[in-house]
């Protein structure tokens, strides 16, 4: 069915709110495109997200719009989410999503992507987690992990701020050494968990560790993330995206952080199975890259 | 290994015939096994023509969850994998559920605690999936012996709760639970509930279908809600931000939808009346002024009580509640209509059918409610200890 279910029945097209007939005559659904999604058709089409509800400036809201334009079938695309800021932008998006309990994504995750293999077997559905730190490294380490173990076939995106920022600011796990955080009077008191590399030992395909400084390198690393975890294993993705309320600066000043901070923390860090790189060498054959 | 594209119309995936609910339960011809309630509820999935089931070795375990493995590997049910912990299980069930998928999964004692955030979640979801628990009892101490203490703290999920006294009415419940919880206008997950080692590990002898026969698939698209599975239109239910606003709108969605849910479970009554028969099921002596309120094994235990009973000239009857929730409030009076003294059995140190009990029955009924016999962390039940309890209060003082 995919695309056909943002087709608006004619009886109520009088009725339809402006940004919904816009998803159907204007988005940059898979099935209508030549070539390729990207971020390139951002300021010509409609966007997946519509509007969020984020603090002005925050480069999580900037991150998930690159995310979105990168998906390769969006029609054909579930996102599960965790509690947290990334659940605030939840709702905007037109596509089925799902918040289930804080920390279980990739749990949830698992029995859907399985779930929809086994019901249509003739069809790809991808399954992209998306969640914050807390949610990813903290309270559901165990299910991040497990569904790596397991060779669950979906795309893990993990919204690093390096804080619990929805609940005003207390230290992660994510949380870099000496950073003086709410639950970290005195300063945080061990290294940031290095959740890339993490993934790879636990069987990850492909995981990069990035900021969101470059949009057009976070919609590579998504697209690649999802094709291979389509055909290969689990794939993982930390994209630094700074909490400005959390660390003190401006609206206007993410960017300048996350770009900072391409050289430091979160300094390029890219790891690709040989099957994975095999496939992605076929992908770009066959011009889905 | 089977392919969900070899269903057709009249076969399921694994090339049994799909009947009604009511030709597996009422009408299809049967035969006397002998196995213990794990086996049982094999073969009941084994008809049921499940989607997607995910286990966890749970100690204290039963080996239900492995058998359905079998299944799988037999080609009866579609999907099946281990998850990692009870909460992860939950979690991996409510993803196969959300999607479509007709879903199982067995837990008891320690593990239903871990799991518990799930369960709300559940019902809020509107997932239609079945949990079968087996009742083993709490830590600490550290136990793995028949006890239903867990059993209270499922009672307020939004999940509907069935109660089965034996390997039969295991087999039975669970085969026409998937059917209740699925119905369009109830589509909340179910519970069946057994107590653990007396039903999942004692074997006895059960009346079973022939197993080339199934149920008819589950069809998510009857749903209440949308199934995850990008094939309808994503639901203002996903798409409007009610829960995240703090006004008063917000309020008011969540509190409808908590009643929602409950109003869910109330609207299985007729269905489950259909096939449980009734929600209790009364034996003994219809007049007697003496009653037990049981459900499970104390059921088994309070019969025992009143056959005993009758030998010394007491008329007592049985009342067994088979679902829990919903509670059989309006059955339950009718029942005790000329009773003057109701003993409620259990296996758990807490009461909780008496609670249970003694809120619905309120202002609506003369009968003297008491509490126990009670037992609890693996004791026994014997009838004696129930006759005493009687006997105390028909003679005081003298005792049995």
């Amino acid at each position: 069915m995919a695309i056909d279910i943002y087709k608006i029945n004619p009886e109520f097209r009088d009725i339809m709110p402006q940004e919904i007939i816009d998803l159907e005559e204007n988005a940059t659904w898979a099935e209508k495109m030549d070539k390729p999604r990207g971020i390139k058709e951002l300021p010509e089409t409609k966007e997946l997200l519509e509007e969020h509800s984020l603090c002005a400036g925050c480069p999580e809201a900037a991150a998930l719009r690159y995310v979105l334009s990168a998906l390769p079938t969006p029609e054909d695309t579930i996102i599960v989410n965790s509690t947290g800021c990334t659940s605030l932008m939840f709702p905007h998006i037109a596509l089925h999503t799902v918040h289930s309990l804080f920390g279980n994504q990739n749990a949830v995750a698992s029995g859907i992507k399985r779930s929809l293999t086994w019901r249509f077997p003739d069809r790809i559905k991808d399954v992209v987690v998306l969640a914050g730190d807390g949610a990813t490294v903290d309270i559901g380490l165990d299910y991040t992990l497990q569904s790596f173990f397991r060779q669950e076939k979906i795309t893990t995106i993990c919204f690093d701020n390096e804080v619990y920022a929805n609940t005003g600011g207390q230290e992660s796990g994510m949380t870099p050494k000496g950073q003086v955080f709410k639950m970290a009077p005195t300063g945080k008191k061990f290294e940031k968990v290095k959740m890339w590399e993490l993934a790879t030992t636990s069987g990850c395909h492909y995981s990069i560790n990035m900021t969101a400084s470059a949009p057009k390198a976070v919609a590579k690393a998504v697209r690649e993330a999802i094709l291979i975890a389509r055909e290969i294993g689990p794939t993982y993705l930390n994209i630094y995206t700074p909490c400005i309320l959390e660390i003190g600066l401006s609206a206007n000043e993410g960017l300048g952080e996350m770009k900072d901070q391409d050289k430091d923390r979160f300094a390029s860090y890219k790891y690709i199975s040989p099957e994975a790189e095999a496939h992605l060498k076929k992908c770009k054959e066959e011009g889905l890259l | 290994m089977s392919k969900r594209s070899d269903m057709t119309a009249t076969k399921n995936w694994s090339g049994q015939t799909m009947v009604t609910a009511d030709h597996m339960l009422f009408e299809a011809p049967r035969t006397k096994h002998f196995m213990t309630g794990s086996e049982v509820l094999k073969e009941a999935v084994k008809r049921c023509t499940v989607d997607a089931s995910v286990s966890y070795p749970i100690t204290p375990q039963s080996e239900a969850a492995h058998l359905i493995g079998e299944l799988w590997a037999e080609g009866y049910v579609g999907m099946y994998f281990r998850g990692e912990n009870e909460f992860g299980v939950m979690s991996e069930v409510a993803g196969c559920a959300m999607s479509g998928s007709r879903t199982i999964t067995t837990t008891s004692g320690p593990g239903t605690l871990r799991a518990m955030e799930n369960f709300p979640q559940w019902s809020g979801t509107r997932i239609p999936c079945q949990l079968i628990l087996m009742a083993r009892g709490i830590n600490s101490p550290l136990t793995i012996q028949p006890d239903n203490l867990e059993v209270t703290f499922m009672l307020e999920t939004g999940c509907m709760i069935w109660y089965a006294e034996n390997v039969q009415e295991l087999f039975d419940m669970s085969i026409a639970a998937f059917i209740v919880a699925e119905k369009p206008d109830v589509h909340v997950p179910i519970v069946t509930v057994v107590d653990g080692f007396f039903v999942s590990h004692t074997r006895e002898s059960v009346m079973l279908p022939n197993d080339d026969i199934a149920l008819l698939p589950y069809e998510p698209y009857k749903s209440p809600l949308p199934p995850i599975d990008s094939e309808t239109p994503p639901g203002r239910f996903l798409r409007d931000p009610f829960v995240m606003k703090s006004n008063y709108i917000s309020y008011a969605t969540h509190a409808s939808w908590q009643w929602e849910v409950r109003s869910a479970v109330e609207r299985s009554r007729p269905y489950a009346e259909h096939f449980l028969k009734g929600l209790l099921h009364e034996s003994g002596d219809v007049d007697a002024e003496i009653a037990f309120i049981t459900c499970g094994t104390a059921s088994h235990q309070a019969k025992e009580g009143q056959r005993e009973l009758a030998k010394l000239g007491i008329k007592s009857k049985v009342i067994k509640l088979r679902t829990i929730r919903p509670f059989p409030t309006k059955e339950l009076i009718k029942s005790l209509e000329g009773v003057k003294h109701a003993w409620v059995p259990e296996f758990n140190v807490v009461g909780w059918l008496e609670k249970e009990v003694k809120t619905a029955l309120y202002g609506k009924s003369d009968t003297n409610i008491i509490g126990g016999p009670r037992v609890a962390g693996g004791m026994s039940l014997p009838a004696e200890a129930i006759i005493q309890e009687v006997m105390e209060v028909l003679n005081p003082g003298k005792g049995a």
